[in-house]
Formats: structure tokens, C-alpha cells, sequence
């Protein structure tokens, strides 16, 4: 099974993150895997565990994502490529998703492609749907629950309603939530082998393809309006005293 | 602008981000409806009462189930033949996923998960929350169609005209080998769905720490942490149940094993924007607020008079959860009349 991960590095999650004279900055605020994709790189690596083969780990970036990648690798990834090119700035997801989608071909015979839900940076969620639909392979979004039998896919997904439970085959897409479960740590020989690993970096020219074209532009980023608000702190009584003017004050807004 | 919108449903039933889709539709002139589905005939007549000019019904047995590959060709297929300048979708989990699909197939791009929108000639100019909010991003699209998908709860819910009516134009689902096929479905737990509620009662990692809690014996410490976890969350769902809210929770909560992940709120979980956001036991961690800052009314319940949940909120409690928030219950049981 040749299984494919694409991963992304973020702002830390707990980074406090502000534009200041047009430019996104998160003070100093590590750049991490993207969590969503951790899911993802635990799902190609139980699917590797369950039927063998190979699981490599592709980024768009600098140098400086090649820690992802390495990140990766020590969860137990084979191999990790860059994806790397000054053409590649400002993408929007359909750049972005045809990017990935060069790289997955080029990688070659590939079975399984897997995907983060959403990044969340830009927090689109679009690319996993996109890749698939470039490569023409059905999208499993949001899967809780994978099993393959052959090249027959048995897979759960979660949606407003409940879970749908789909099957479909292979080559597919597939995007991950929380419930697939909870993605492994580092271990210290993988670490180790991950800071030696010789990561490759691919150009435009290596993919084969031109500069893909964006047409999504964001001419301004903002911080968002900062919340006027005072806390009135409900103090005085018992606490069924404090209860009953906290209700009287919520009715009188008359939100409920 | 000649506008569509497509309205997301499970077997019928139109999710309310729909229909507050066909309200934004109709700020740029005709709506066009679509609606896909199988015996969904009764839905184009809903879209007609809620401001739609004309629906595109796909009536099709192959369209009982959604499935993205099937749906999508069906849009894009209608799309490239009538040409629309702007396609609206519900950010729902098919919104999302057909609008990055459509969008691929008629060479465009998507600006998703919008809360505001502009027209500026015949582009459209949109604002959409990125890093979950941290950060606001106006966007626009060079090319045509324009498609956008719409925040729940962002915009208002048009008033339903009952007995309005329109053109209905039947049109054939797309064909093709679509590999995929629905075996089931699971239900969820059902209960009001976070991005939909108007109230929302959430629990945090505080919700666990009641001192009377005993748990059964053979548990290991983050068992019994969960155990304490599950029944310290009876004290959101009564509240929940008392305001007709769905009921949330912080990361810590779902981590610890509270509550499953449906119920997480904030930056890898679900961002919310109710009238109402009651916080039990819940700091405030920076991935959480980010997750529900813009919530009109916010409601803190916590111990430490420091927590940076305070910072948000309008009203707030320095106390204990297990005293003050079954009393809150009661209290507005019997003030609503429950």
C-alpha cells in the first residue's frame, strides 16, 4: 500500500495572533504541525501498520517546514518530501490542492492519500475535497473510521447528523476528525532517524507543472474588533440568591 | 447578479444555514434554489416560501443519499450549462466539501466560511475569520463563478411567505461511475447542533473538581478523572435542557474523556456564535475563546476570579459550580415556566 500524508506547518494553537502594519505575526509562538494533520499521519501509519507498504510525508514550504516534515518522519513516516518554489506565494486552496496533487503523482501508484480536516491558519477546509477532485479519486471527508479490504474502502464519516457510513475504492482521498483517534507521540529511535533523514526538495520544474494561478486575493487582513465588554460579577447571598439575580439579569436581556 | 444557492438537507430536512443563504442571495437580485435530492419535492416549495425565484430541481433516486462526487457533478454540470455569477452554499460539512468541488470543476476559487459580504461591481468582496477567528481576511475572486460559502447564524433568517411560489424547472441528475455508495447512517445524539444553537451551556475542565464525587472502584486516575468528568457534565446538560441550548465543552473536557469531540468548542473544535454562551468551569484557554468570542452574551461560571474567560463575559460568577449552577437551573425553570 503506497500511502500518502500532506501536512502543514502553523502558529502553535495557543499562539496569540495579531496583524500589525499589515503582516500576521504570533510573537514567539512555535511553528508546529498543523493538529489536524497529526490525525492524518496517525491514520497512514495505522493503514501501513494493518497492510504494509509505505507511508511518505509531502509539505509546501521553505526550509524552515522541513521540521514538520521531520515530525512526521518520527512518528514513523518512510520518507518526507519539500515541495518548494518562489513561484508558490499567496496560494489559494485550488493552488495549493494542485501543488499536492502534482507531488502525489509524481510520487507515483499511490493508494491512499491523506489530508488534516483543515489548517488551521486559514482554516478553509477545502483542499482534501479539491486534491481529490484533480485526481478524480472519491473523497472520504471526515473520517472517524477506516477499514480496507482489497481495494474496497469501509469508512465512517461524521456530518451534521450523525455518521455516514460509506464505502467506496481505491486510490482514494480521505480527511480525518478527532474521533479517529488520538495520534501517537515521537518515539526516541524515530526522532533520532528524523534528524538524520535527507529530506528532497521538489521544484515547479521537478512536478512538471507551471506556476499554478490563484485567483483567491485577500487584500486586508484585520484584528478583529475588540470586545467592548465589563464583566458584572454577580456577588452577595447564598449561592440561590446569586442564581436568582443571574436569571432575573439574563431574562431582562432577552437573549433566552 | 444571477445567483444561486444550494440548499443543504438530510432526507428533507433543510439545514437553517440554507435558508439564511437564500436571505443573502436575495440582497443581489433573483435567487435560483438548488435543490437535490430524491422525493424532496415538498423542499422546493419551502425554498420558494423563503425568497427562492426559481428552483433546479434534481429529483433522482442516485441523489437519495448525498455523496460528494455525484452532487458535485450534478452542480458543476447545471452550472457550466446556465452560467450563474454567484454560487452561495451553507458552510456546512457538504457545503464546504461540494463548493472545494464545484469550484475545482468550473476553474474557480472559494472563499469559505464567510460572515460578511459586499458587492463592489460585479465582484463580490467578503470578510471570513481565519486562525478561528484571531484574525479577520477580506477576500475576493478574480474569476467567475464567484463561490462563496456562508457562516451559520452570520445572517439573518428570511421570513418564510407562505403559499409564495415560483418557477420550478426539473432538471436530471448528472450520471457517471461514481464509486462511492452509502451503506447507513449512525444517528448522533441528537439535540440541538452547536453551529445552529442560539444558546449554548459548556463545560469545562472545572465541571469535574465536585469533592462529593465517589468513583466505583477498579478505575485507574485518568478513568476515575473521566468518571467524575461525566457526571460533573449533568450540571450543563440540565441547564441545556431548562434553555432548549446544546450543550459544549472545552478541549480539556473532551480530552479528559467528559464528552466526545462533537461537543468541543473553539479552534479544533466547532466555532460558534450563539446569543447566549454559558461557560461552566471553563478558563478561557486562547484556543477555547477564539472558538466563541463573538457570542453576544457571554455567562461565566468559575472558581479563580482571574480566569481570562471573565474578560469576555458580561455577567459573571466567582463560586462554586455545584452549588450556584444547579440554583441557576432552578431558578430559570420556574422564571420561564418550565
Amino acid at each position: 500500500m503506497k500511502i500518502v500524508v500532506c501536512v502543514k506547518q502553523v502558529p502553535d494553537s495557543t499562539a496569540k495572533v495579531v496583524v500589525d502594519q499589515g503582516k500576521i505575526t504570533w510573537g514567539d509562538a512555535p511553528l508546529i504541525m498543523n493538529p489536524w494533520d497529526e490525525y492524518a499521519v496517525e491514520a497512514a501509519l495505522l493503514q501501513k501498520e494493518a497492510l504494509g507498504g509505505s507511508v511518505t510525508a509531502i509539505t509546501i514550504g521553505d526550509d524552515s517546514t522541513k521540521e514538520t516534515l521531520k515530525r512526521a518522519l518520527a512518528m514513523g513516516a518512510d520518507d518526507a518530501i519539500l515541495v518548494s518554489d518562489a513561484a508558490f506565494v499567496n496560494m489559494d486552496t485550488q493552488a495549493t490542492a494542485q501543488v499536492l496533487t502534482a507531488a502525489i503523482r509524481k510520487v507515483g501508484a499511490v493508494d491512499m492519500a491523506f489530508f488534516g480536516r483543515q489548517a488551521i491558519d486559514g482554516d478553509s477546509g477545502l483542499v482534501p475535497a479539491q486534491a481529490a477532485r484533480l485526481l478524480g479519486w472519491p473523497a472520504i471527508t471526515l473520517a472517524s473510521l477506516i477499514k480496507i479490504d482489497g481495494i474496497t474502502v469501509h469508512a465512517e464519516r461524521g456530518i451534521e447528523e450523525g455518521r455516514q457510513i460509506v464505502s467506496t475504492k481505491l486510490p482514494a482521498v480521505f480527511s480525518l476528525t478527532k474521533d479517529f483517534g488520538e495520534p501517537r507521540y515521537p518515539s526516541f529511535m524515530g526522532i533520532r532517524k528524523a534528524s538524520r533523514a535527507e529530506i528532497p526538495t521538489w521544484s515547479l520544474a521537478e512536478l512538471g507543472i507551471p506556476a499554478p494561478v490563484s485567483v483567491i486575493s485577500w487584500p486586508e487582513i484585520m484584528n478583529p474588533p475588540v470586545r467592548e465588554v465589563t464583566c458584572e460579577f454577580i456577588t452577595g447571598g447564598n449561592p440561590e440568591e446569586i442564581a436568582e439575580t443571574l436569571a432575573d439579569k439574563l431574562l431582562a436581556e432577552k437573549v433566552l | 447578479m444571477n445567483t444561486w444557492v444550494f440548499i443543504d438537507h438530510f432526507k428533507g430536512n433543510a439545514l437553517p444555514s440554507s435558508w439564511e443563504a437564500v436571505g443573502v442571495g436575495k440582497t443581489f437580485g433573483n435567487v435560483t434554489a438548488l435543490v437535490l435530492g430524491s422525493g424532496i419535492e415538498g423542499l422546493a416549495k419551502t425554498a420558494f416560501e423563503y425568497g427562492a425565484d426559481e428552483v433546479l430541481l434534481a429529483d433522482d433516486a442516485t441523489l437519495a443519499d448525498y455523496r460528494a462526487e455525484a452532487f458535485a457533478t450534478t452542480v458543476s454540470k447545471l452550472a457550466a450549462e446556465r452560467t450563474p455569477d454567484l454560487l452561495l452554499f451553507p458552510t456546512t460539512t457538504r457545503g464546504r466539501e461540494l463548493a472545494g468541488m464545484v469550484a475545482i470543476d468550473l476553474k474557480t476559487g472559494v472563499m469559505v466560511d464567510v460572515t460578511a459580504l459586499e458587492a463592489s461591481g460585479d465582484r463580490i468582496i467578503v470578510t471570513r475569520p481565519i486562525y478561528a477567528g484571531k484574525l479577520l481576511t477580506k477576500e475576493t475572486c478574480s474569476s467567475k463563478p464567484q463561490v462563496i460559502t456562508l457562516r451559520g447564524r452570520a445572517f439573518p433568517r428570511p421570513a418564510t411567505q407562505l403559499g409564495r411560489s415560483g418557477m420550478l424547472t426539473k432538471v436530471s441528475a448528472a450520471s457517471g461511475d461514481f464509486q462511492t455508495k452509502v451503506e447507513g447512517y449512525t444517528a448522533g445524539e441528537g439535540g440541538v447542533s452547536l453551529t445552529d444553537a442560539s444558546v449554548i451551556v459548556s463545560g469545562g475542565r472545572g465541571i469535574s473538581n465536585n469533592p462529593t464525587f465517589t468513583p466505583p472502584g477498579g478505575l485507574d486516575e485518568k478513568q476515575a478523572e473521566a468518571w467524575r468528568g461525566q457526571q460533573g457534565y449533568k450540571l450543563v446538560t440540565d441547564l441545556a435542557s431548562v434553555l432548549g441550548a446544546a450543550a459544549g465543552a472545552s478541549r480539556a473536557a473532551v480530552d479528559a474523556g467528559y464528552v466526545p469531540y462533537v461537543h468541543q468548542v473553539g479552534q479544533t473544535g466547532k466555532v460558534v456564535a450563539p446569543d447566549v454562551y454559558i461557560a461552566l468551569g471553563i478558563s478561557g484557554a486562547i484556543q477555547h475563546l477564539a472558538g466563541m468570542r463573538t457570542s453576544k452574551v457571554i455567562v461565566a461560571v468559575n472558581k479563580d476570579p482571574e480566569a481570562p474567560i471573565f474578560k469576555l463575559a458580561r455577567y459573571g460568577v466567582v463560586g462554586d459550580l455545584f452549588q450556584v449552577v444547579p440554583a441557576l437551573t432552578a431558578a430559570l425553570k420556574k422564571k420561564m415556566g418550565k
